[in-house]
């Protein structure tokens, strides 16, 4: 067998550079976990029960993320929500306090330097506060990039002294709310600020998986004891990056650096959900008129969904053919999906060939996967909407 | 009587006679994960010593499986398109990829045996 697959997980370049490592390191060992380099940190893909047991139990119990390396800041001054409007296409103006939005960093072209979480924590009449959360691969170049535009009053602190943790799941507020009753009617995409030992927790009703679920920030310092009692309770496991990959693939959700980059516009990636209605007709945002000519005439290519027929996962750089064998597009993102049970891909496809049902092959070491263009997600989201 | 012999690659070969029975050790199973899938080669196929023979897809990512010896592909296992979990749960028996005819004995004198591979892995934890 192919050796990097089972004896070493590090290139010899990567062995080179030490890896980062998150305050629940020692804790991931503890549990046997498979530790990885991802985004210059040391993280568990999986743990000894793998990725198909972790990936099924999230979506019958309660998963446990380690997600703190991701990166984490605050923004407190005046014109935040102007600010933030030059510089990601969401609607932030009209963000009231103790909601979240996802958006994206855009450049001139449109194109997505990163996606992020948008929190407004409410602020005093002088002074807005806004929570960030990007992603761990680009954190230093997006805070950077943001730092560019706020104005002289406007301060940005970097939270790397905490931690943040997932708990994904449909049993996730029942356990949540052992600790922290008042977080288990929240709304979907809202944000609460509790505590933990006196110190400051903020808790978002939000996930990378399709269901219910909270993150949470708060203290390194806290952190391991928090994960101990979460794990302790029986509706939780720990669950590694392997499995949260394959969740966010049924549910639809773009990776950064795979199906989202630099060169895709959020047209392209079909996240006009995510730009309201006046921003989409006011711009005013980098790469706005490229943007709103795709809206007008429709992007030369569009993310879908692509479903393999037969068992064999097809995986990012896969090529897309059409019937005459020409390339059409490209795969982003594959693998086998332990809900679907069955292989699942996102992918992009010249324009004309993204109407759902629309058949295509798929090159898979150099033969023809029949597959068709589906729309996203492969598992029907369960998000929170409280009982009437 | 039946030898086992194995790669470095954590390819076993159960030879008796001239034919031999290919598959993974259960070593290499459990550092892979979950199989979901193994593509085999057909009945006939050459197969060169130390080159593809087989590729076996596990949730994360595709890893090849190389010929231990030189032959020709008999059978390919029927079970393993309708259960590749086959290879997690019993690497050395159910488990297996395909039958092939060995071509050269001589070659398996370079392969490891049953101690042989026992150290082998020990030296790698």
């Amino acid at each position: 067998m192919s050796a990097e697959s089972v004896d070493s997980n590090l290139s010899p370049d990567e062995e080179a550079s030490p890896l980062k490592k998150t305050v629940l390191y020692d804790l991931h060992c503890e549990l046997g976990g498979r530790m990885v380099p991802f985004a210059g940190y040391d993280m568990p893909v999986q743990y000894p029960d793998g990725i198909m047991t972790e990936h099924k139990f999230a979506r019958e119990h309660a998963g446990l993320f380690d997600v703190s390396h991701m990166g984490q800041a605050i923004l407190t001054g005046s014109g935040i929500a102007d600010t933030l409007e030059s510089i990601v296409p969401a609607n932030i103006k009209g963000l009231k306090p103790t909601r979240m939005r996802y958006s994206q960093l855009l450049n001139d072209a449109g194109g997505i330097l990163d996606d992020l979480m948008i929190t407004n924590l409410g602020g005093t009449e002088d002074s807005d506060r806004f929570y960030l959360v990007v992603n761990a691969a680009c954190k230093e170049n997006d805070l950077a990039h943001i730092s560019k535009f706020l104005g002289a009053d406007v301060q940005m602190e970097v939270l790397d002294t905490r931690a943040l943790l997932a708990l994904q799941g449909p049993k996730a507020a029942d356990v949540i709310s052992r600790l922290w009753p008042e977080l288990a009617d929240m709304p979907f995409m809202s944000a609460k600020e509790v505590e933990i030992d006196d110190e400051w927790v903020l808790a978002s009703r939000c996930g990378y998986t399709g269901m219910d679920g909270f993150e949470l920030s708060l203290p390194q310092a806290r952190a391991e004891n928090f994960a101990r009692w979460l794990l302790g309770q029986e509706e939780v496991a720990p669950i590694g990056l392997g499995a949260r990959d394959s969740l966010r693939l049924e549910a639809g959700l773009c990776l950064y650096g795979h199906d989202i980059d630099e060169t895709t516009t959020p047209i392209e990636a079909g996240l006009n959900w995510s730009i309201s209605k006046r921003r989409r007709e006011e711009g005013g945002f980098p790469g706005a008129d490229i943007i709103q000519k795709q809206l007008e005439h429709g992007p030369e290519r569009k993310l879908m969904g692509v479903l393999p027929e037969g068992r064999a996962p097809v995986r990012e750089g896969a090529e897309i053919e059409n019937n005459d064998g020409e390339t059409i597009g490209t795969i982003t993102s594959g693998g086998f999906a332990p809900t679907v049970n069955g292989p699942i891909a996102m992918g992009y496809v010249a324009k004309g060939y993204e109407a759902p049902g629309t058949r295509v092959n798929l090159i898979l070491r150099g033969r023809q996967i029949a597959a068709s263009i589906v729309e996203m997600p492969f598992v029907p989201p369960s998000f929170y909407r409280p009982k009437k | 009587m039946s030898e086992m012999r194995y790669t470095q690659e954590h390819e076993y070969i159960r030879v008796e006679g001239d034919t031999g029975t290919v598959g993974i050790s259960d070593y290499a199973q459990s550092k892979l994960g979950d199989v979901v899938f193994v593509e085999l080669p057909e009945s006939g196929r050459e197969l060169e010593t130390g080159k593809e023979a087989a590729v076996i897809e596990s949730v994360k990512a595709a890893s090849e499986v190389y010929a231990p010896v030189s032959g020709t592909v008999t059978e390919g296992n029927p079970d393993l398109e309708g259960d590749p979990a086959l290879v997690n749960r019993d690497a050395f028996g159910e488990g297996w990829f395909f039958k092939m005819s060995i071509s050269n004995k001589d070659e398996l004198e370079k392969l490891m045996d049953e101690a042989a591979y026992a150290s082998f892995i020990e030296g790698l934890e």
